[in-house]
C-alpha cells in the first residue's frame, strides 16, 4: 500500500511540467481560431527566440480567458465583441468597429491587465443562415423576414449563442421574433443538419467556409444587431514586458488578413483537409511575413482508405491513447485512495455518510465540460493535466465510495458479531471480515469509475489535456469524421479493454469460498 | 467460574423509552458446569449472555469470570479466553475451514506448524476427518458440519469458558439429535465451563447440568430437570414446563 503510494505521488510529481519561460499560446477549437494561433506562434518561431508552446483547441470563451488570468495562457486570438459582451458583459451599442476595439482595450487593460494589439483586420461577426432554396421559397433576405416563418422555421444554433445575451436571446428581441423551435447543438454538427433540412436556420460566422460548400444564404442584419467581432491578439500584458520582441512581431499581422482571405483560410482547412501549420506557413511566405518559403507539398488525406488513415495516423493514435490512460489511471487511482477510505470511514460514522455519498453524488451530475472548467482557476490546477485528472478524479469518486461503503454494510451482521465474540479487534475486523467480503463490490464500484474515466477523458482535450479526445474535438470543428472517427474508436476500444481487464481481475481477486455461492 | 451479581441491562428505546431487558439477574455457573439459559424471545438470555464477553456493557451490576470483573479487562484479551459459537456457526466464508478454526492462533501469532497440528486436532475432536476437510470451504459443508467447524473454532485457542448462542437452532432435527449426543461425549473430554442459550426446553434439559429460566429480564428459576418438574417457583414455570414439554427430538 505504501509503495504504491509512493508510486502515485512519483508520478504526480513528474507530471509534464511547464517551463518557466515559454510563450504559451492558446486557441478555441474552431478552426479560425487555431489557424491565427498558428499564425501567431510561427511569426514568434521565425522573428523572436522565445520558446512557443502551443495550447490549441480550448473549449469556450470563458476557458481560454481565466487561463489568461491565471496565467496559464499568455496569448489567443479574441474578438472585440465577444470582450465587449461576453467577458466584460458591456451593456450599449457596438456598431462602430473602432470604438468597441478602444473600449474593449481599455477595460482590459485596466481590469485584467490583459492588452489587444493590432486587429488581424477582419470582421467576423455572427450571420444568421438558411439553406439558398429556403431562402428563395420564403423570399428572405434580411433578418427581419424571419418575422414571415418564426412559427414554423428549426433554428439551431449553438449552445454558446443559444443561451448568450448578445446571441439569440437578443436577437428575438431586436427583431421581435418568437421562434417556436430552437435548440442548441455543436456548431461543427450544425451544417450537416441544415443541409439535410433537419434545421433551417443556424449562427455561422461570416467568415465560415461552410457557408460556400453548403450553399447557404446569410441574412443581412438589416438592424445592425451584431456587434464588430474583429479578431485580435489578445497579450498579457506581464508577458508583453517580460519580452518586448512580442508585440512589433505580431503586430506585423495587423489588417494583413480580409474577411475573404479568412474565408479562403478556413476553406482550405476545413474543406480541403489541409493541416493547418501548412496553410498557415504558406500564406505567411506568400504575404512575405517569413523570408523561407514553406517547401510543403500538399499531401491531403482525402485519396486514402479509412484503414490506411488508421495505419497512418497509428504512433499518433499510440501516444494520444497513452497521455488517455495515463488521465485516467491516475485519476482512477487517486480516486481509489481517496475513495476507499472515505466508503470505509462513513460507514463507521454513519450520520456522515449521507452527506458525504450526496455531495459526491452531486459532483457527478455536473456536466463534465463544466467541471473541468471549473478546475481551472483553482491555484496548483491550471490548464491541462492537472485540471483534467482532478476533474476525473471527482467523477471517480462517487462509484468507488457508494460501494465500498454498500459492500461493507452487506456483510451479515451475525458474522461481524461471532467475529467480535472471538476476540478481534476493529482493525481485524476490517481486514479480516469487511473488507475481503465487500471485496467484489469494491471492485464493481472500480471497474464503473474506471469505464466512466476513460469515456470522459475524451473531454479533456477541451482544456488542453490532450488524448484521444483531441482528434475528436478537432474533427467536430473541423467537420472531418475520419478525424472524429480515429480518436473516437480507440476511445471506446480502450474503454473496452478496460472493462474486460478489470473484469478479469475482479473475478482473481474474488474470495475463493464465495465465488462458487 | 461465571458469576452474575445482580447484573441489569437497560436500552434506551424510541421516544427515550427506556426497556429493561435483563432485570437485577444474579446466577453462578460453577466451573466444569454447563448452565442453559431459556426464555421465550424478548426474555434476556440472548443479553445475559454477551454481557459475559462484553458484546453488550450491563448497566449496573457485576460479571467475574474466573475471579476478575469482566468490566476491568480488554475486551479482546477477554473474548479470547472465552469461546463463542453462534447460530449457523457465523463462519467466515471466504477462509477455508482449516483457515476458519485456525484464524484466532493466527492472530495470537503461532507458527504454521502449529496452528496445522491444532486444527487437525480439533477437526478430528469434532468428528470431521482432517484430510477431507481441511481445504473446503463453509458453503461446501452441510449446515451441522458447519455448526461442528464452529465449535471446533471456539475450542482453538482452548478457552476455560464457552458461549453458546442458539448452536443446534437452525438446523434440522436428526442433524440436531446428533449434535446433541456429540456435544455430550465432548463436555465429558473438554471440561469446559459453559453457558448455552436456547429456547427448546428439552434441548436445555438435555444438554444442562443446571437450566436458568428467563421471564421478562428476571431469572425465574434455576436448576435441574427434576427442581423443575417436581418443585417449580411458580406457576409460570410449571406452565412453560408443560407448554414446552411436548416436542421430544
Amino acid at each position: 500500500m505504501r509503495r504504491l503510494l509512493r508510486l502515485a505521488l512519483c508520478l504526480l510529481l513528474t507530471l509534464p511540467c511547464l517551463a518557466q519561460d515559454t510563450v504559451k499560446i492558446g486557441s478555441k477549437t474552431f478552426a479560425e481560431s487555431r489557424i491565427l494561433a498558428e499564425m501567431m506562434c510561427q511569426m514568434l518561431e521565425a522573428h523572436t527566440d522565445v520558446q512557443v508552446e502551443r495550447r490549441f483547441g480550448l473549449s469556450g470563451t470563458m476557458v481560454c480567458f481565466e487561463a489568461m488570468t491565471s496565467g496559464e495562457l499568455d496569448i489567443y486570438p479574441e474578438y472585440t465583441g465577444t470582450g465587449a459582451v461576453t467577458i466584460l458583459e458591456l451593456d450599449g451599442d457596438f456598431h462602430d468597429p473602432l470604438q468597441t476595439y478602444l473600449v474593449v482595450r481599455k477595460a482590459f487593460r485596466d481590469r485584467y491587465k490583459l492588452d489587444w494589439l493590432m486587429p488581424f483586420g477582419f470582421n467576423n461577426t455572427y450571420v444568421m443562415a438558411v439553406r439558398g432554396e429556403y431562402a428563395k421559397e420564403h423570399s428572405l433576405e434580411t433578418v427581419s423576414d424571419l418575422k414571415s416563418v418564426e412559427k414554423t422555421i428549426k433554428v439551431g444554433v449553438s449552445h454558446e449563442v443559444l443561451n448568450r445575451p448578445d446571441g439569440l436571446p437578443g436577437l428575438t428581441k431586436a427583431y421581435d421574433l418568437n421562434f417556436a423551435n430552437a435548440r442548441g447543438m455543436e456548431h461543427g454538427l450544425a451544417y450537416q443538419a441544415i443541409a439535410s433540412g433537419e434545421i433551417d436556420l443556424i449562427d455561422a460566422f461570416s467568415t465560415d467556409g461552410e457557408l460556400l460548400r453548403y450553399k447557404l444564404k446569410g441574412l443581412q442584419d438589416d438592424r445592425g444587431f451584431f456587434p464588430p467581432y474583429h479578431a485580435a491578439p489578445m497579450v498579457r500584458m506581464e508577458t508583453l514586458k517580460k519580452h518586448p520582441e512580442i508585440a512589433p512581431v505580431l503586430e506585423k499581422l495587423g489588417f494583413r488578413l480580409n474577411e475573404e482571405t479568412m474565408q479562403r483560410l478556413n476553406y482550405k482547412v476545413q474543406e480541403e483537409k489541409e493541416p493547418i501549420p501548412q496553410v498557415v506557413a504558406q500564406f505567411l511566405s506568400e504575404e512575405g511575413l517569413t523570408k523561407t518559403a514553406a517547401p510543403v507539398k500538399v499531401t491531403s488525406d482525402k485519396d486514402i482508405s479509412f484503414a490506411q488513415y488508421l495505419y497512418k495516423r497509428r504512433y499518433k493514435t499510440w501516444k494520444l491513447t497513452i497521455r488517455h490512460l495515463y488521465l485516467a489511471v491516475m485519476s482512477l487511482g487517486l480516486a481509489i485512495l481517496v475513495g476507499v477510505p472515505t466508503g470505509i470511514a462513513i460507514t463507521r460514522y454513519s450520520k456522515v455518510a449521507q452527506p458525504v455519498l450526496g455531495l459526491t453524488g452531486v459532483i457527478q451530475t455536473i456536466p463534465s465540460i463544466a467541471l473541468l472548467a471549473f478546475m481551472i482557476p483553482v491555484p496548483g490546477l491550471g490548464l491541462g493535466v492537472k485540471s483534467a485528472i482532478a476533474a476525473l478524479f471527482l467523477y471517480a469518486l462517487l462509484p468507488i465510495i457508494r460501494n465500498t461503503y454498500t459492500g461493507i454494510r452487506e456483510v451479515a451482521p451475525g458474522l461481524l458479531e461471532a467475529a467480535r465474540g472471538m476476540g478481534l479487534t476493529n482493525l481485524q475486523l476490517l481486514t479480516i471480515v469487511e473488507l475481503p467480503l465487500a471485496s467484489t463490490t469494491i471492485m464493481a464500484g472500480i471497474r464503473t469509475s474506471a469505464v466512466i474515466n476513460i469515456g470522459v477523458a475524451t473531454l479533456a482535450a477541451f482544456i488542453g489535456a490532450g488524448g484521444l479526445g483531441d482528434p475528436i474535438v478537432t474533427g467536430l470543428q473541423l467537420n472531418d469524421t475520419e478525424l472524429i472517427l480515429a480518436g473516437a474508436i480507440p476511445a471506446a476500444l480502450l474503454a473496452i479493454a478496460v472493462d474486460q481487464l478489470l473484469g478479469v481481475v475482479e473475478k482473481l481477486l474474488a474470495p475463493k469460498g464465495i465465488k462458487n455461492s | 467460574m461465571i458469576e452474575f451479581q445482580e447484573v441489569s441491562k437497560v436500552f434506551s428505546g424510541a421516544q427515550e423509552r427506556q426497556v429493561t431487558a435483563v432485570d437485577k439477574v444474579s446466577l453462578e455457573v460453577k466451573s466444569g458446569e454447563t448452565v442453559c439459559l431459556i426464555g421465550t424471545s424478548g426474555s434476556g438470555k440472548t443479553t445475559c449472555m454477551k454481557m459475559v464477553n462484553r458484546l453488550i456493557e450491563p448497566s449496573s451490576g457485576t460479571i467475574l469470570v474466573g475471579g476478575k470483573n469482566v468490566q476491568e479487562q480488554d475486551p479482546i484479551r477477554l473474548r479470547r479466553q472465552i469461546g463463542y459459537v453462534i447460530q449457523k456457526a457465523g463462519l467466515l466464508p471466504h477462509l477455508t475451514v482449516a483457515g476458519n478454526i485456525g484464524l484466532m492462533c493466527r492472530l495470537e501469532g503461532w507458527d504454521k506448524k502449529r496452528i496445522a497440528d491444532r486444527v487437525d486436532e480439533l477437526l478430528t475432536l469434532v468428528n470431521m476427518p482432517p484430510d477431507q476437510y481441511r481445504t473446503r470451504y463453509p458453503l461446501e459443508l452441510s449446515g451441522g458440519q458447519q455448526q461442528r467447524v464452529g465449535v471446533a473454532r471456539a475450542l482453538a485457542l482452548d478457552p476455560e469458558y464457552i458461549l453458546m448462542d442458539e448452536p443446534f437452532g437452525a438446523l434440522d432435527p436428526i442433524t440436531r439429535n446428533g449434535l446433541h449426543d456429540e456435544f455430550l461425549r465432548l463436555k465429558e473430554e473438554v471440561k469446559k465451563t459453559i453457558i448455552l442459550v436456547t429456547h427448546d426446553l428439552s434441548e436445555a434439559f438435555k444438554l444442562g447440568d443446571r437450566v436458568a429460566l428467563l421471564r421478562a429480564g428476571k431469572l425465574v428459576q434455576v436448576g435441574t430437570e427434576g427442581d423443575f418438574r417436581d418443585r417449580p417457583a411458580s406457576q409460570f414455570v410449571s406452565d412453560f414446563v408443560e407448554n414446552h414439554w411436548g416436542v421430544e427430538v
